[in-house]
């Protein structure tokens, strides 16, 4: 059975323009993506990872092709996290949550009741009130997270969420986004140049080429979910690293 | 415990030099000599201070002066911080407009004033643009930095959200810069308070600068002293307004 994608790119390309000529981050790109699929997008520093995120977050104007959602509706609702968590310093944990509620007009009851649930289901209990400044790298990234899934968004963007984050806070991080996704099951566009971390949470992975960005390998990883901290030592796993790491220019 | 009894030691230091001072300054008259429309004495002072307060008029000039203030503050900030977001926001506006700007702050308050007063009559309005021109330019100047300064992730972060260009100013541009805009009305208070006795001095009928001068006419010494201090205790305040405001709204920041 084909299921109907909700998201089409057909030859996305983006240059930007500088004095000499432009510059290509992006060569021509098509892909579909399905619904509730988590898909990564694998590539050396340069590939035009971030670029291509933004173009799907609509921060960035194709130069060419397109960029089409499959609802007839309303506008996607995008929720984006950044390398950095990027939280507004005079905002507490609660009111950085509340943001995109506040935005689309909810009642101030309402999304507090959602922030709440946010909390609860990222751990932050106890840091409702804190503000940014006293957050631990992890846990600011933790409440980047909930801000991008309290408004319920039909597309969820990650640009290498846990880069900016320790070995081991962002291997906690991974099971933990794995165990979010599989609750709520969200379309999720991930980029990293981790291999491991592409492996242990995506359905899909895309390798890119060096700049502009061209899809260089596509691959289902088809290791079990739930997927435990030791299933990067199978030897599955080992042959899709492989694999993978044999694409990455 | 040990930097809380520093703290309060320190406080108690500022107000010791201050108790300190009056008896100097009794010591300094007394043992000069000089005459009480030179240099009166802090009894002087405050008997006249006592008698201007009894007849109403300190109270009704310093009221006056204090309106000029808070007007031209308000008209000031507002109009520069109308101005100074347009500038931030294009450049070629900025382009445009900074040869005016950099003028604007090269001539000194103190020589454009008489024509000010001229041209808008010797009521509060000439005195009210002058501290609002005073005010202009440091508000100004803090409010391109402040909304320069906005991270550009925060930007990404609202688009992505798709923000509305409101959303977008109430939401993230006026807290952000809020730090650097409240710093801009500090400086611009005590300012204005300069450019409200500045525009008196030229000519007036009523005021703390009107008291000022009619003291010095008069030979009066006692009603300057009482003036300036007027003067001083109306900029304290106005700062002290400026610093609640902060501890109010900048309680984010360490």
């Amino acid at each position: 059975m084909t299921i109907k994608p909700i998201l089409s790119v057909k030859n996305l390309s983006v240059t930007f323009p500088d004095n000499n000529g432009g510059l290509d981050a992006l060569g021509e790109l098509s892909f579909e993506i399905r619904p509730r699929e988590f898909i990564c997008f694998l590539g050396p520093s340069g590939s035009g990872k971030t670029t291509l995120l933004r173009a799907l977050a609509g921060l960035v104007q194709p130069s060419t092709g397109s960029v089409n959602f499959m609802y007839h509706h309303h506008e996607p609702k995008i929720g984006m996290v950044f390398q950095q968590s990027n939280l507004m310093p005079w905002r507490t944990v609660m009111e950085n949550i509340q943001l995109s509620m506040e935005l689309d007009g909810a009642g101030e009851v309402k999304a507090q009741n959602k922030a709440r649930e946010m909390v609860k289901l990222m751990g932050l209990k106890g840091f409702e009130n804190s503000f940014p400044r006293d957050l631990s790298g992890g846990m600011a990234q933790r409440v980047a997270i909930a801000r991008a899934l309290i408004h319920d968004p039909d597309l969820l963007l990650l640009d290498e969420p846990f880069a900016s984050l320790d070995a081991l806070t962002r291997e906690r991080m991974w099971t933990e986004l794995s165990n979010i996704w599989q609750e709520k099951k969200k379309t999720v566009v991930m980029v990293t140049h981790s291999i491991n971390e592409s492996l242990f949470l995506a359905d899909r992975v895309m390798v890119l080429t060096k700049r502009p960005g061209r899809i260089k390998m596509d691959v289902e990883v088809d290791l079990p979910r739930p997927r435990p901290d030791d299933i990067r030592y199978t030897s599955h796993f080992g042959k899709l690293a492989k694999k993978l790491r044999a694409a990455i220019e | 415990m040990k930097p809380k009894t520093l703290q309060s030691l320190s406080r108690w230091l500022g107000i010791l030099s201050i108790l300190l001072a009056i008896p100097l300054w009794y010591l300094v008259v007394q043992i000069s000599g000089l005459p009480k429309f030179i240099l009166p004495s802090p009894v002087d002072v405050w008997t006249r201070f006592l008698k201007a307060l009894q007849d109403g008029s300190l109270l009704y000039h310093a009221g006056i002066t204090l309106v000029e203030i808070l007007l031209g503050l308000v008209a000031g900030v507002s109009f520069a911080t109308i101005v100074g977001y347009a500038v931030a926001k294009s450049r070629p506006l900025e382009i445009a407009l900074s040869p005016y700007l950099v003028a604007s702050q090269a001539i000194p308050i103190v020589a454009i004033a008489p024509l000010l007063v001229i041209w808008l009559g010797d009521g509060i309005l000439s005195k009210l643009v002058i501290c609002a021109l005073i005010v202009f330019f440091p508000v100004l100047v803090n409010t391109v930095v402040g909304v320069r300064a906005v991270p550009p992730a925060l930007y990404d972060l609202m688009r992505s959200l798709r923000a509305t260009r409101w959303q977008i100013l109430f939401k993230l541009e006026l807290p952000a810069s809020l730090p650097v805009l409240l710093g801009g009305l500090r400086i611009g208070a005590t300012l204005s308070v300069i450019g409200a006795i500045v525009g008196e001095l030229v000519d007036a009928e009523q005021g703390l600068g009107f008291l000022l001068q009619l003291g010095d006419f008069q030979y009066d010494t006692s009603m300057v002293f009482v003036a300036v201090f007027m003067l001083i205790a109306l900029a304290l305040s106005l700062y002290g307004v400026v610093t609640l405001l902060e501890k109010k709204f900048l309680k984010w920041q360490k």
